[in-house]
């Protein structure tokens, strides 16, 4: 295989123009931590492995977050809601490479091996590359699989110990990748376990060919894939930290797609004619949480005032540049279950002053924290905070800014007595509503991801339930009223939700861009 | 020269425990919990902390953590990336060649340029020449790196087309590594073109990381001839009438190299801290942003194993250095 993709290139290397003809040159943004997605949590991670290299049992439409059948043809959740039955795709074909080729296609076995290793602390798998299982323990799996049976070599039985409907969604989480439990066992034979990580061998439309750390990964199509091959034949990442530098990448025709630009740079690349400039609402929210547990904050009337003394435009304005739209419910208007009817705050800085007054809020001091670090739905938090400085001190709150190292910030703003908002904000794992709010706004959240410390029964209780009903339409209900109850009572004041561009040649052709942050490259093509 | 060899042997043992007592003690001095950063905002239960402090060995008191690390790396064991969960050893020396080979070239061109252009300005000192090069190194030594690349990439790559724009070879052209020498894996290759590609990119990289140096060799060598000029054997050679050539070339410049030599030692440092920007702008897969990425991180083995080996390589060349004294002037060595 290896051989074949050397011939190739060499072959290609005579002309670049027919080179580009089969070969897509992506600029990524950072080097993967390894290509066993279930170790670890960065997109830069999923983009290099599970999308390119594997499949899941179910899977998100790419360009949305429907949730589709993948490595399984149909899954059957009982009226319970307790056990999932998955019947399974057949003549599905693994990729083979220079240690492994592999006997027998896709089985129950796979699934078995691909969940098994990261649930149970005895299988051979648990330790290897380090096992640190994030996203698996903290989707809360360990605690809600109890066992993954297999009835027959097609159909696997997962059983929960209480009913949970995003379940569905999580398996189309780059966790819940399906790895070969042959190769597993020839590897561990072999004693190279860790070839898992470091040499992936997958279903996916791509199989890995090479990777030097920190400079290129490379992938050819895979020709025996269970949907259509490929219609690029090979896929190279050229690993490019510098924004800057991957547009003048993409202008001189060294790659093909980038993600990530500048902001400052997006008017300039909507002019270039050789340049076509994608665009799509992100699945996120940037937020200031109150600390709902201290006074006067404990207090939703001065939460709501705080909110209407907010101008969201300027921000989207001046952080954003303008690639952002203001957010007025706490998940993303790109996720369903999004209630449009919510009337947002609007911003009156008098009103708010008066509202204060009523409340007997006068000369109040408050931190607001900034974080560190740059994130997609806060692109630069002491700005933002600034920015709020100066809308407060115009309803006569005094702010004084504070920030920490990223991991003390982490750490510190979970305190139940934390002195001061937070500004903070989240990207969506699974398209579920329930990721962002019972994950950020639930009663057990509370000294973790719910920076606001809040537990409002109303609103508990409509989450919990929409957690357990399977009906989409009741769901969809129970979340629009949840986000009434977030409304009005005001934990957060809801920022931003910010603009994915995803600048491309000309020469580029299906791509979409996908509202949960991955950059997938099956059926794309290039001239 | 046995014993003065020795003699300086002897001072890289003490350097070398203080310096893994700064790499092992750096990063835990800076704020910030290396499981708390690995998490990010979506968190992880106590339990799932006291697991993963137990998994790292952080439980264990600071001096035992100490004393493993030390024990590891004198057994060549420099510990498992956090992140990437690959043995230290194995990531630098996969990147360590990128960073040695543009270091080499930078190098090389900086004493090439540097060198010459320090003589003809000591020669043609207060005239027109003299005054053009001093500036222009002055300029070259305070220009913030990260401008001059992407000033070079904008007009040499992005207008002119001249040069690629980063990288280390053209994508299109692959083959195993052998030495992680660009230029000498290429030519091995025997494919048509690569090594041309690699020179091609290394050109910018290049010309950015060696314009510091540059600078100072130019400046250093300028001075330390200026003072050689005006010893009593350099009138004494002109007054026997030796070609100005003979008198500049041999008894001025190898008399004024002890400080040069001195300062390209030096430049070595200088050379590893510019390689972190260069790197990073010029998608140089090699320590530099390595250990930038790791810092960031709180990847501990890393940043401690990556400080260890940049500061032997240091060390290492300023022994080298201190050798090469004895070379050129005879009386260091007997002292």
């Amino acid at each position: 295989m290896k051989a074949r993709f050397l011939m190739a290139a060499g072959a290609l290397a005579l002309s670049t123009s027919t080179a580009f003809a089969s070969t897509l040159v992506y600029c990524s943004e950072g080097s993967p931590e390894g290509f066993d997605p279930a170790l670890f949590t960065a997109g830069t991670t999923f983009d290099a492995s599970s999308h390119p290299i594997y499949n899941r049992l179910l899977e998100f439409e790419i360009g949305t977050t429907n949730v589709i059948p993948g490595l399984a043809e149909s899954v059957e959740a009982s009226d319970d809601g307790l056990t999932y039955t998955f019947t399974l795709r057949q003549g599905v074909k693994f990729h083979s490479n220079d240690a492994f080729t592999p006997s027998r296609d896709f089985n129950a076995e796979d699934v078995i091996f691909s969940f098994e290793r990261q649930r149970l602390d005895d299988h051979p798998y648990n330790k290897v590359s380090g096992g640190t299982w994030t996203y698996f323990t903290s989707m809360s799996m360990p605690d809600l699989v109890e066992s993954v049976e297999k009835v027959d070599d097609y159909t696997v039985k997962f059983t929960l110990t209480h009913p949970e409907a995003p379940f569905v969604a999580n398996m189309a989480m780059d966790f819940a990748s399906i790895l070969s439990a042959e190769y597993g066992e020839a590897m561990l034979a072999a004693g190279t376990p860790e070839a898992l990580n470091t040499a992936p061998v997958g279903t996916g439309p791509f199989s890995f060919v090479a990777y030097q750390k920190d400079a290129v990964i490379r992938y050819q199509a895979h020709e025996a894939y269970w949907k259509d091959k490929a219609e690029i034949d090979n896929l190279i990442f050229a690993i490019t930290p510098d924004a800057s530098v991957r547009y003048q990448k993409l202008r001189a025709g060294e790659c093909h797609v980038m993600p990530y630009p500048n902001p400052a740079d997006i008017a300039a690349m909507k002019e270039d004619p050789s340049i076509i400039m994608m665009e799509q609402e992100g699945l996120n929210v940037g937020y200031l949480a109150y600390n709902t547990t201290m006074a006067p904050f404990d207090n939703p009337k001065v939460r709501r005032a705080l909110n209407m003394a907010i101008d969201k435009q300027s921000i989207i304005d001046v952080v954003f540049q303008g690639s952002g739209q203001i957010a007025k419910n706490p998940i993303p208007p790109t996720m369903w279950g999004y209630n449009d009817a919510v009337q947002d705050d609007n911003y009156d800085p008098a009103a708010a002053k008066a509202a204060l007054e009523a409340e007997g809020v006068t000369d109040l001091s408050m931190k607001i924290w900034a974080m560190p670090v740059q994130r997609p739905y806060n692109p630069n938090a002491r700005r933002m905070a600034e920015l709020l400085q100066a809308d407060f001190a115009k309803v006569g709150v005094t702010v004084e800014i504070v920030t920490y190292e990223w991991g003390e910030y982490l750490s510190r703003s979970k305190a139940m007595d934390r002195d001061g908002a937070v500004l903070l904000g989240w990207t969506g794992d699974n398209g579920d509503p329930d990721n962002f709010l019972a994950v950020l706004l639930g009663c057990d959240g509370r000294e973790a991801s719910n920076r606001a410390q809040w537990c409002h029964q109303p609103f508990e209780d409509l989450i919990q339930k929409a957690k357990i009903v399977t009906d989409a339409g009741e769901r969809t209900a129970l979340y629009e009223e949840a986000q009434q109850v977030f409304k009005e009572q005001a934990p957060w004041a809801t920022i931003a939700h910010s603009m994915v561009y995803m600048p491309m040649s000309t020469k580029v052709s299906g791509f979409k861009v996908h509202p949960l942050g991955g950059h997938i490259f099956y059926g794309v093509s290039v001239e | 020269m046995l014993r003065y060899v020795l003699s300086r042997l002897l001072t890289f043992l003490p350097t070398f425990l203080g310096v893994t007592l700064i790499s092992f003690g750096f990063i835990r001095v800076l704020p910030g919990d290396p499981i708390i950063v690995m998490a990010g905002e979506r968190g992880m239960s106590e339990e799932r902390y006291q697991e993963m402090v137990v998994k790292l060995g952080f439980d264990k008191p600071v001096l035992q953590q100490y004393w493993d690390y030390l024990t590891g790396v004198l057994q060549g064991d420099l510990g498992e990336s956090f992140v990437t969960k690959q043995p230290v050893w194995d990531e630098f020396f996969k990147l360590f060649p990128a960073t040695l080979e543009l270091s080499a070239c930078a190098m090389i061109i900086a004493i090439a340029l540097g060198l010459p252009a320090g003589v003809i300005a000591a020669v043609n000192r207060g005239k027109f020449f003299d005054r053009a090069l001093m500036t222009s190194a002055l300029i070259g030594y305070s220009m913030p790196i990260f401008w001059w690349a992407l000033l070079l990439i904008i007009v040499f790559s992005g207008n002119l087309g001249w040069t690629p724009v980063s990288g280390r070879i053209d994508l299109l052209y692959y083959f195993d590594d052998v030495t992680g020498f660009m230029l000498i894996d290429s030519l091995l290759s025997g494919q048509e073109g690569a090594f041309k590609s690699a020179v091609r990119h290394l050109i910018l990289p290049t010309i950015v990381l060696g314009t510091i140096p540059l600078a100072v060799i130019a400046r250093q060598t300028r001075s330390a001839m200026l003072e050689v000029l005006g010893e009593d054997y350099i009138r004494t050679a002109k007054a026997k009438g030796l070609s100005p050539l003979r008198i500049n070339g041999l008894h001025a410049l190898r008399n004024a190299l002890i400080p040069v030599v001195t300062v390209i030692g030096l430049s070595v440092g200088t050379l590893l801290a510019g390689a972190i920007l260069t790197e990073t702008i010029f998608s140089w897969p090699g320590i530099g942003k390595w250990m930038v990425d790791s810092i960031f991180r709180r990847d501990y083995p890393v940043v401690q194993g990556g400080l260890l080996m940049i500061a032997v390589i240091v060390m290492i060349v300023n022994l080298s250095v201190d050798m090469l004294y004895g070379v050129i002037n005879p009386k260091i060595r007997k002292r």
